[in-house]
């Protein structure tokens, strides 16, 4: 989580620069990345909207892996033909981003038929935030899912702003998935155990069960939408700094970890220090 | 091998053009200049302006004529009567002419991703929640195909709706209902129906904005019955079409470029609308016809500056309205120049160019002395990688190689 809250922070200064002219963080969704990507297989294949490049972390993309497609040079996966964090790599199961919103759902749908076809021992996973469960593509996806017993579960993140009231009335995404017929639960996004425990179970249940989860991880995206927008001009600071202080996933799990005893100050400058040697070369 | 001066040619044109303005002159000189600035005017390519009386807009009378010595396009003041005009951005220009219609017509209203609050991604919109209210600049959530509907139905119920999608490409989601309810229930209606909609946005090649969000969907959609497509290309053009568009009673999709909102230009004062099936001369010449739209234009007329250097004398028309084409424009410039040159910033298969090749060749084969050359983008995704994305879209030096082979 720290390395990808550092990756972010040096990309993003980067673009601000004009070295690079995009970049999307992730900050404050640290857990949802992170803790799902370490409760998954490496052979579940992921489908992730834009904000889960921790997953590509955990999975093994370098950072110079990162810093190729970005910059959209030749040695980047992608050749330099897609936008930077569109990311995506065949031998890590994770598909190449894709930026219209929800696209992947109706994708994964099928990359989920074909892996019950073969019957693997894997799923798949679609990672989508609140904005995309207005687009007919989640409906239809979901419906799918249910309908065809497809292994594949979706987990999403739920933004807590109090000015996305007019994307949807009703009580979050939640009640939907159980509208459509599947097993749906509500998590604490920001508290890593919790995700990686709900999305182990999640995982065991679409894979030995044959149907599909749907996850809504309570979170806050305390970052930006993309460098393309200032969200100041639809959000308090204080309400960011609240949730980016009070609320960080990052903070929360090394109280947990110091409380028990096993980190402490010096392995944590330690872990900062490594971090940012990566980037800093 | 026919001389590049068609002299001939090109006295005829001149010749009936004149005689049609010196009675266009007189008509003018009748009213009196008060009684001028208060009628409603309709203004014609080259920022001639010729009394429309009743407003007729999309309709071509005969005292609306083609203006051989057009303006130059960024002085259109030149033309106008009085006031020097005012200063804007292009996408001021859209919001101006926006606000104008909605104040105007309090049946006009606008609904898309972010245009109430956040003002629009390009600032289309910005300030018009404030002032008119949540319900008719309307944020809705992101699902374009069911604003898309949401508008048809509220264009049928007797609303006006400007419907804007955040890019041109997100607006592929919409296609189902543009194609079949949009274009096509005025007609299977029997005429009971109106969709008065107006579907606008930001398209076309950006700067490294990555595939999905440099689509150009003019060749996507211009199959579809019963719409109609403008495209604009400076604040001026912007205004006035976005204010016909609205006016009008057919479906319009306006096509902005997202590389053209910041471009600057004095506008006048007074009201104008533009004629939504016309094209626009930018530069009257001898030699050959270039026809463009959009950003393109700017590469022509840069490439224009290079031949006029070498010597040679292109004709340069923005076509603006990309369905219907304006081939009255179109053909009186073939029949003068006899070569024609389009270039054009959509994919070459199935393009705009590929239709309008079509179309010149099949009412202008007789006045043709070379073969149509059509320069268009690559038929390939837009690569995000920025010399990468250069090669895909149509360059200045191509566009100056294509007239010297042309007029060879």
């Amino acid at each position: 989580m720290v390395t990808l809250n550092t990756m972010d922070k040096y990309f993003y200064e980067a673009q601000r620069q004009g070295r690079l002219s995009f970049y999307l963080t992730s900050f404050g969704e640290e857990a949802i990345n992170l803790a799902s990507a370490a409760a998954l297989s490496s052979d579940d294949v992921v489908l992730a909207q834009y904000r889960e490049p921790g997953v590509l972390l955990w999975r093994g993309f370098t950072v110079q892996d990162f810093a190729n497609q970005c910059f959209g040079n030749n040695s980047g996966h992608g050749k330099g033909r897609q936008m930077p964090i569109h990311y995506g790599s065949k031998n890590l199961n994770y598909i190449t981003i894709s930026s219209p919103l929800t696209t992947q759902l109706p994708q994964a749908v099928g990359i989920a038929y074909s892996l019950k076809m073969d019957k693997k021992d894997s799923c798949v996973v679609a990672f989508f935030g609140d904005g995309s469960t207005s687009e007919g593509d989640f409906h239809a996806a979901l419906n799918f899912d249910a309908v065809m017993d497809a292994p594949v579960f979706v987990t999403m993140s739920m933004l807590d702003f109090n000015e996305l009231a007019c994307l949807w009335a009703g009580d979050g995404i939640v009640v939907k998935g159980q509208a459509y017929g599947i097993p749906s639960i509500r998590v604490d996004g920001n508290d890593a155990l919790a995700v990686y425990n709900v999305v182990r179970s999640a995982r065991q249940i679409a894979i030995s069960e044959q149907r599909p989860i749907l996850i809504e991880a309570m979170t806050y995206r305390v970052s930006h939408h993309s460098t393309s927008d200032d969200s100041t001009k639809y959000r308090s600071m204080d309400e960011i700094e609240h949730w980016k202080t009070k609320h960080s996933p990052i903070t929360r799990l090394r109280k947990w970890v110091e409380r028990k005893g096993w980190w402490d100050n010096n392995e944590e400058s330690n872990l900062h220090f490594e971090a940012t040697k990566q980037y800093c070369g | 091998m026919a001389s590049i001066f068609q002299g001939v040619g090109a006295a005829t044109s001149l010749s009936s053009s004149t005689s049609i303005e010196t009675k266009k002159f007189h008509f003018c000189s009748r009213r009196s200049p008060s009684e001028r600035k208060a009628c409603f005017v309709v203004v014609r390519s080259g920022g001639v302006m010729v009394d429309g009386g009743l407003n007729r807009i999309g309709g071509r009378a005969e005292q609306l004529v083609t203006n051989a010595v057009a303006a130059k396009a960024d002085t259109p003041a030149a033309a106008t009567a009085s006031k020097p005009g005012h200063e804007l951005l292009l996408f001021e220009a859209l919001r101006e002419g926006l606000e104008e219609e909605m104040e105007r017509d309090a049946r006009v209203c606008v609904m898309g991703e972010d245009v109430g609050h956040y003002g629009g991604s390009y600032k289309v919109t910005r300030g018009l929640a404030q002032k008119y209210g949540d319900l008719r600049v309307l944020d809705t959530p992101i699902a374009e195909n069911s604003f898309t509907g949401m508008g048809i139905g509220a264009a049928m119920m007797g609303l006006r709706p400007i419907i804007e999608g955040m890019n041109m490409g997100f607006l592929l989601l919409a296609f189902n209902q543009i194609s079949n309810n949009c274009g096509m229930l005025h007609y299977t209606s029997g005429g009971q129906f109106k969709i008065p909609v107006v579907i606008r946005g930001p398209g076309g090649v950006g700067r490294q904005l990555g595939a999905e969000h440099s689509q150009r969907l003019e060749s996507y959609f211009q199959s579809i019955p019963g719409i109609q497509m403008v495209a604009c290309s400076t604040p001026y053009n912007a205004k006035g079409l976005m204010k016909a568009a609205i006016r009008s009673d057919n479906p319009v999709i306006l096509f902005e470029h997202v590389l053209l909102y910041n471009l600057k230009e004095r506008i006048p004062d007074e009201e104008y609308v533009l004629n939504l099936e016309e094209a626009e001369m930018v530069r009257p010449g001898e030699h050959v016809t270039i026809l463009t739209y959009s950003r393109m234009r700017y590469h022509v007329m840069q490439a224009a500056k290079t031949l006029v250097n070498k010597g040679y004398d292109p004709e340069v028309i923005d076509i603006r309205s990309l369905k219907p084409f304006d081939l009255y424009t179109i053909g009186n410039s073939i029949k003068k120049t006899h070569r024609v040159l389009i270039v054009e910033e959509c994919m070459r298969t199935g393009g705009i160019g590929a239709s309008l090749t079509a179309a010149i060749t099949e009412n202008f084969h007789d006045y043709l002395d070379a073969p149509i050359v059509c320069l268009s983008s690559q038929d390939v995704p837009t690569p995000y990688a920025g010399t990468l994305e250069e090669w895909t879209v149509v360059q200045p030096p191509q566009i100056v190689a294509a007239v010297e082979q042309l007029c060879r």
